[in-house]
């Protein structure tokens, strides 16, 4: 499954307005993707709820993955949105 | 578990928001409830899209709500609306509603579910649940075709009284009845005390006995030191910005600026913590922005604001002020006042630790770039702001703060007088800086030794305590000496007998929440300059605050119809 690795670069990582920009890029991109930390189970990325439990924070590697059609174009677009700060 | 509350008792929580306002209670109108033994549908496949609607319709509203905001809450309403719009939400409810549960409760029940594990993060996450169940009752609210839960607007001046407030809830009180907010739950960094500073409403937190408060209760809330007084002896009588609450309307109070009855001007400027509160005080008769609380700003960011950002949110407010004078306080974290970007770490003594101008030492960009960013707005306003650091204890500090300021191209450099060093050697900070500002609340504390969050030490923190006059008549002579101005910002400034008092020992402006200026303005026109002076020597020569304030209330020929509060 294509996927991409990307160091959070919010400073205080995935928490409110950061977060929320996420999931809903996440939602709009209209295929399923998944947010995983290292050792934890993939969540749903469109999850604002489940993201901000992840408590991801600055500087953390999080791994993004999805399947299907654009899925690579989708994951770019959401790995730099990660990796802006 | 049933808590009574005796008639005249003392409910104690914690300040989060400084002021203090006597109003009857009001509770925030209670949310639809929800039970298993509701009707259940007939077929929850419909049922999920009813609730997918108003799931719907509650994001659209908190995201419309967002954008009309702006500032703090926009950034809160946004979030919150990215919950409603959570899929993992309709998930949980459809899985209920799967399992035979009635429509609404199943959403009660999903929410209830979500809140628990973020109350298990604890901090930051765990304040974000009452967010979220906030959601959920809106959607109950819209699911069963009743008006969504608000702020009740009663046509005269009430504290608020709620479990906890949500982003919604808050995001609608500016320019409301609302005077004054306290909760149950709550933390520093609860919503409630977050919008609470930035909408400068007092507000206690945390209050466990707030929930068995009847409506119509007066009280007298101490947003400082987190005291509840219930049915106060003489409500309106400790110059406050609120009278009794009970509707009467106020003397007639003549608008226009801030002058002695002799002629002498005394600018009243209004005390803002963000840019839609600067914006409102703009279009009253405000003589301009005293004190411009940056922190109030960013308190609910979790990232650093950009330069670009800060310039147009500085600029709007001097664009917005023309030619009225607007102070720029650089941002005062630490202590009570805790930024995500921030990380200050904990501190056994906060009060006493790094804060305001203090964070600079370890973070020296956060302040260059609130710097830059004020000389951008300066430029393309094409106003001259004036800048001042808060927590200043040195003349040292205050010549480095100037010359970084003056890098910047910023040509109006002051600081805060807050610490009793500043006050003490005054005369050696206006060798370096154009201007002072007395932030008499944390000079208070600082000089009787008494923190602003001990509920028990209120009378210590008397903004009439003699050793607190004193300080400020030696920062007053100072500025005389210098030919430079002395304002007062703190909330001394906001007791209409006080603020003569103050102009008697040498303040030139004095810097209210908006609501107190009206009658500030008039004890001012009342009085001319040998008056406010023959109060102030009358209050320093007092032995305690009671004393002080009834030796000045007996100076005057127009006789300040005030009883004395002392026994």
């Amino acid at each position: 499954m294509p996927s991409r690795t990307v160091v959070v670069a919010s400073e205080v990582g995935l928490h409110a307005r950061p977060a929320a920009t996420f999931t809903r890029a996440a939602a709009a991109s209209g295929i399923p993707v998944r947010l995983q930390v290292a050792g934890g189970e993939p969540v749903d990325a469109a999850s604002m709820l489940a993201v901000m439990t992840l408590g991801v924070g600055h500087g953390q590697e999080v791994v993004l993955s999805a399947e299907g059609e654009r899925s690579e174009e989708v994951l770019d677009s959401l790995a730099a949105l990660l990796g802006k700060p | 578990m049933t808590s009574t509350v005796s008639p005249a008792g003392v409910l104690t929580g914690r300040g989060v928001s400084p002021g203090v306002v006597s109003a009857p209670v009001v509770r925030l109108g209670p949310p639809v409830s929800t039970s298993p033994d509701d009707p259940v549908g007939a077929d929850p496949a419909v049922e999920r899209e009813r609730v997918a609607a108003a799931l719907a319709e509650v994001a659209d509203d908190l995201a419309g709500r967002a954008e009309r905001a702006g500032g703090v809450a926009a950034d809160v309403l946004f979030a919150t609306s990215a919950m409603a719009a959570d899929p993992a939400l309709l998930g949980a409810a459809g899985a209920e509603l799967d399992r035979g549960a009635p429509t609404g409760h199943a959403v009660t029940l999903a929410v209830r579910g979500f809140c628990e594990r973020l109350r298990a993060h604890g901090g930051y996450l765990a304040e974000r649940a009452a967010d979220l169940r906030d959601v959920g009752e809106r959607v109950v609210a819209v699911l069963s075709g009743q008006p969504m839960p608000g702020v009740p607007a009663p046509g005269h001046p009430v504290v608020l009284v709620a479990t906890d407030l949500s982003p919604a809830d808050t995001a609608g009180l500016a320019g409301g009845d609302v005077v004054g907010l306290l909760t149950e739950q709550g933390g520093p960094t609860s919503h409630t005390a977050i919008l609470a500073r930035a909408l400068g409403l007092p507000a206690v937190v945390g209050c466990a006995g707030a929930g068995a408060l009847a409506p119509g209760t007066p009280v007298r809330l101490d947003g400082t030191t987190g005291t509840v007084e219930i049915d106060p002896p003489e409500p309106g009588d400790r110059g406050h910005e609120v009278d009794d609450g009970a509707g009467q309307s106020s003397p007639s109070l003549e608008p226009g600026p801030g002058r002695t009855a002799d002629g002498h001007p005394v600018p009243l400027l209004t005390n803002v913590g963000s840019g839609p509160d600067a914006l409102a005080a703009a279009a009253t008769d405000s003589e301009g922005v005293g004190l411009l609380r940056t922190e109030l700003l960013f308190l609910d960011r979790a990232v650093r604001p950009s330069v670009d950002e800060q310039a147009r949110i500085y600029a709007a407010v001097l664009a917005a002020f023309g030619e009225r004078p607007v102070v720029v306080r650089t941002l005062d974290a630490g202590s009570d006042k805790p930024l995500a970007f921030l990380p200050l770490g904990p501190e056994d003594n906060p009060a006493l630790g790094v804060r305001g101008l203090r964070t600079s030492g370890a973070n020296p960009g956060v302040l260059d770039e609130q710097l830059a960013a004020l000389a951008m707005a300066a430029a393309g306003t094409g106003r001259t702001p004036s800048v001042m650091a808060p927590m200043v204890s040195t003349a040292q500090e205050a010549a480095a703060f100037a010359e970084a300021a003056h890098r910047h191209g910023l040509t109006r450099v002051g600081v805060m007088v807050e610490v009793p060093s500043a006050a003490l050697r005054a005369a050696e900070l206006f060798e370096v800086v154009d201007f002072v500002s007395i932030g008499t609340n944390d000079l208070g504390q600082y000089v009787m030794a008494a923190d602003r969050a001990c509920g028990p030490l209120g009378h210590l923190l008397d903004p009439w305590q003699p050793a607190l006059l004193d300080l400020v008549a030696m920062v007053g002579a100072a500025g005389a000496a210098a030919g430079k101005p002395v304002g007062v910002c703190g909330e001394a400034a906001a007791d209409p007998l006080l603020a003569t008092v103050l102009v008697g020992l040498g303040a030139t402006s004095l810097s209210t929440a908006a609501g107190a200026r009206a009658h500030v303005r008039a004890a001012l026109a009342a009085v001319g300059m040998p008056v406010c002076r023959e109060r102030a020597a009358a209050a320093r020569s007092a032995r305690g605050p009671d004393e002080a304030r009834a030796a000045a209330a007996a100076v005057g020929p127009d006789a300040v119809g005030r009883r004395e509060g002392a026994g």
